[in-house]
């Protein structure tokens, strides 16, 4: 016995969508670059990039119809990500220079 | 009767059928043979470095080469022994029959697996012979020596990528398989503990290796190219070196310990013949440490220069993963608890692994404390402390797994004594040689020097003694199990009165596993039912 | 939890060989993910610095590169619809399209790097001494970064190419294309990493 699953009858017009969204973002990015927010810059732009992954993510790699294993496996690694940067910073942000 | 693994012979003969098999058990053994030896070259600088410290001052060699000796020993017993250790050889060759399966997701990755760590070993060895000299930083290749030394360091880190891949590769086929290759019904929790064990271990080595695969190609880079990224002449910082570096050091303790955990949970519900104490929590455990490993990385760093709000983080998350060893050694010992005893080698390594790796947990809290920390960091209190872990850990198990699955392995029985009286002057030698470690340690002594006050001298004296105590005990080990090789003592399929899927099988296996893909209708370790051989010995006939 | 079972006798399992490309695709999120962490720690420690860095790199032509990339990730994915749709041809044309974005990609790299070379800014460039520790820093992750990526944006067109030999002769089929289907998971993973590289090296403003 195999496991193939076969997909038939693909809806080429979501993944256009996704892609004018992406684009738009893209150039959102690029507009909110020329102001200057202070330390909001990064978060916007962090923001937006997110959100651009999120649509790659569910809609590209199919992982919003997928088994939720995959989600879990995406959550599971991105925290431990997260969890690495936060405890580096715990050292970086309370550093006390010698002067 | 079906033709074990061993003899079998198939698209490829002789030799060939060795080096491009695909067979989980025949890559299992592979691993095994490689490891065995550079285990023992690891052991044999071991032994060099004691010799030098029978005395202060010069006694065989000069400063420089035990800096060598010293990084070697640790980038080999780490890298080619330890990581990879149970995973690489009872992983591949236990996982899949545990399972009910015939082989793992991906054989052939599997072997590329096996060949990424002989290259990786290969490069390692290399490093010693080019031009340079032998790398001299310390396993931990701390900046910025590690970017100004002329030593081999930039072969030496290219060699640790290339392991840390075959680590990586090996984690990935192990996830798939235990999510796909189930048999049927075998639910996650009828899963033997080992699984859990190897689940829980393939995720660090999945996400964590990765880190320091990065961290080390930067190291090549600033090496190479100058590139500047940690060296502080170009504005660099060495602690996130260090960051970088233990948030994979650290895990890696992990991937070193659970999988030896899982195999500590197989053996003593056989030899207590009782069903486990407490499945689930310690299934649950498996997890949990491999998840709280990832919090305490800065542990390693606490005289470095990190901020104090971070020390005292770091410290409160390091006695969180005290908490889930400590569930898995209550439900242990709770096993044993009334179980009916069968006192054989496997019991017997495990018992000395109770007992020195709690040696080694404790004194972990004493390196956790802040306080107590800043007086026997970077001595020889944290060499004692991580050889009690890591060797007396794994390494034990190691043993202990060895002589657990050498009847199904190999169709044998090794000669029982003599692995008993092996693993007893194994754990003599092995107090001898590290107890006097933490003792020289809260004296003062410093880890990593060459030299040292007379007044340390007579705790190096029995230091040293011990590592030949302990060099005969391992000797003894090995060779009575290759003489089991040899045995005339043929196994029968199910010598202890194991419970799990690899004791329903022939000794040693055929080469598809099963004739029939078992359907599972109970849990791992109930014993009740299980259907045990006495060990009667089938001698030949002439 | 997935049939497991079901997977005990096959010899083609396109869910395990999924979840196989998806497991190493989080290896690479880790593997860059040590190197955001560094970015991150630099642009914590030299905000100006690393400010006036950024300024140096041409705006426009990231914006294009990431167009190109988003683009090429659309194709991909619709060459995967496409052969499930049963149309061939068609998902081969997007498939070479989406090779052709690649390697735009890496041509528009080529100049970017190679302006940068030729004004002295590379590693242990003549330039470099005048900098700031933050820019020489910024340029070291710069060029390691982005160069890491181009060597993925490589490895993912032969991938790709392969792949689309492999719809060419039939060996990639309506009902067997989880090749294909990798491949494409591959190459939106290169496509996320720079969609993060372009906002923290190009718009620091």
């Amino acid at each position: 016995m195999n496991n193939h699953i076969t997909h038939t009858g693909e809806n080429y017009g979501l993944y256009i969508v996704v892609w004018l969204g992406l684009v738009a973002l893209t150039l959102i990015t690029v507009a909110l670059a020329g102001f200057n927010l202070l330390y909001l810059t990064v978060v916007t732009a962090l923001a937006i990039a997110i959100v651009k992954s999120l649509l790659v993510v569910n809609y590209f790699m199919h992982v919003k119809t997928d088994s939720p294993v995959f989600k879990i496996f995406i959550g599971v690694s991105v925290a431990t990500f997260i969890i690495m940067v936060i405890l580096t910073f715990f050292d970086l942000t309370f550093r006390v220079p010698i002067k | 009767m079906e033709e074990s693994y061993l003899k079998y012979q198939g698209k490829h003969k002789g030799i060939l059928g060795w080096l491009l098999t695909t067979d989980h058990k025949r890559i299992g053994l592979l691993y095994l043979i490689s490891m065995i030896t550079f285990f023992l070259v690891g052991v044999t600088f071991g032994v060099l470095m004691k010799l030098e410290m029978l005395t202060p001052g010069r006694t065989i060699m000069n400063p420089e080469t035990y800096n060598s000796l010293f990084t070697l020993h640790g980038v080999i017993m780490i890298f080619l022994f330890i990581i990879p250790g149970v995973p690489a050889v009872f992983g591949n060759f236990f996982l899949p029959i545990q399972l009910g399966a015939k082989d793992v997701a991906f054989p052939r990755l599997n072997l590329l697996s096996w060949y990424l760590y002989i290259i990786g070993a290969f490069m390692v060895l290399a490093s010693l012979l080019f031009s340079g000299g032998p790398i001299d930083t310390g396993w931990t290749f701390y900046v910025p020596y590690s970017i100004r030394t002329a030593s081999n360091v930039s072969m030496a880190v290219l060699a640790a990528f290339v392991l840390g891949f075959s680590s990586i590769l090996t984690g990935l086929n192990f996830i798939v398989t235990i999510h796909r290759l189930r048999a049927p019904g075998m639910s996650w929790f009828k899963m033997p503990l080992f699984a859990w064990g190897l689940y829980s271990t393939a995720w660090i080595q999945l996400l964590a290796t990765p880190v320091l695969g990065i961290t080390l190609l930067l190291i090549f880079l600033e090496r190479t190219f100058g590139v500047g990224i940690f060296d502080p002449a170009l504005g660099g910082d060495p602690l996130l070196y260090q960051h970088l570096f233990w948030i994979y050091s650290h895990p890696a303790v992990y991937i070193m310990i659970l999988p030896a955990m899982g195999v500590v949970s197989e053996i003593i519900p056989t030899f207590a013949k009782k069903n486990i104490f407490g499945y689930t929590p310690i299934a649950m455990s498996s997890l949990a440490i491999a998840f709280v490993g990832y919090l305490v990385w800065g542990h390693h760093m606490f005289s470095s220069g990190i901020s104090d709000t971070s020390r005292v983080v770091f410290s409160l998350l390091t006695f969180l993963v005290a908490i889930p060893s400590g569930v898995k050694v209550f439900n242990w010992v709770a096993t044993l608890y009334k179980g009916s005893i069968d006192f054989r080698a496997p019991l017997l390594f495990v018992m000395v692994f109770i007992v020195v790796f709690s040696i080694g947990g404790l004194t972990g809290l004493v390196l956790g404390s802040l306080n107590t920390d800043i007086h026997v960091t970077d001595t020889y209190f944290v060499v004692a402390h991580f050889h009690y872990v890591m060797f007396g850990g794994m390494g034990t198990i190691f043993f202990a797994a060895l002589h657990y699955w050498f009847p199904k392995m190999f169709g044998r029985m090794y000669n029982e004594k003599v692995a008993m009286w092996g693993a007893g002057i194994f754990a003599i030698g092995f107090n001898l040689l590290y107890f006097p470690m933490f003792i020289l340690g809260y004296m003062g002594m410093p880890r990593r020097y060459y030299d040292y006050l007379p007044e340390f001298h007579n705790l190096h004296l029995i230091s040293t003694i011990g590592s030949w105590v302990l060099v005969t005990g391992i000797i003894i080990i090995v060779v009575n199990l290759i003489r089991g090789l040899f045995s005339k003592e043929f196994a029968p399929a199910n010598p202890w009165g194991g419970t799990t899927l690899e004791w329903t099988i022939p000794s040693p296996p055929p080469l598809e596993n099963f004739d029939k893909i078992p359907v599972v209708t109970k849990g791992p370790y109930e014993h009740e039912e299980a259907i045990t051989d006495e060990t009667k010995s089938i001698v030949l006939e002439n | 939890m997935d049939n497991n079972s079901v997977a005990m006798e096959i010899h083609r399992d396109d869910t395990g060989s999924k979840m196989g490309m998806w497991l190493f695709l989080l290896t690479e999120l880790l593997l860059f993910g040590g190197m955001f962490l560094l970015y991150a720690s630099y642009r914590f420690i030299y905000p100006e610095n690393f400010k006036v860095a950024a300024e140096r790199l041409d705006i426009t032509v990231g914006t294009i590169n990431t167009i190109i990339l988003l683009t090429s990730s659309l194709t991909v994915a619709l060459s995967l619809a496409a052969i499930r749709n049963k149309q061939k041809v068609f998902s081969l044309y997007l498939l070479m399209f989406t090779i052709l974005c690649g390697g735009a990609f890496l041509v528009n790299k080529y100049f970017e790097w190679s302006t940068k070379i030729h004004h002295g800014i590379y590693p242990k460039g003549p330039e470099m001494a005048n900098l700031s520790d933050g820019e020489v820093l910024f340029y070291g992750l710069y060029y390691t970064m982005t160069g890491l990526h181009a060597l993925h944006v490589l490895v993912g067109l032969i991938f790709i190419a392969i792949v689309c030999y492999f719809v060419y002769k039939d060996k990639i089929t309506f009902d067997n294309n989880q090749k294909l289907e990798n491949a494409g998971l591959y190459w939106h993973l290169v496509d996320i990493i720079w969609i993060f590289l372009f906002p923290l090296f190009y718009l620091i403003h």
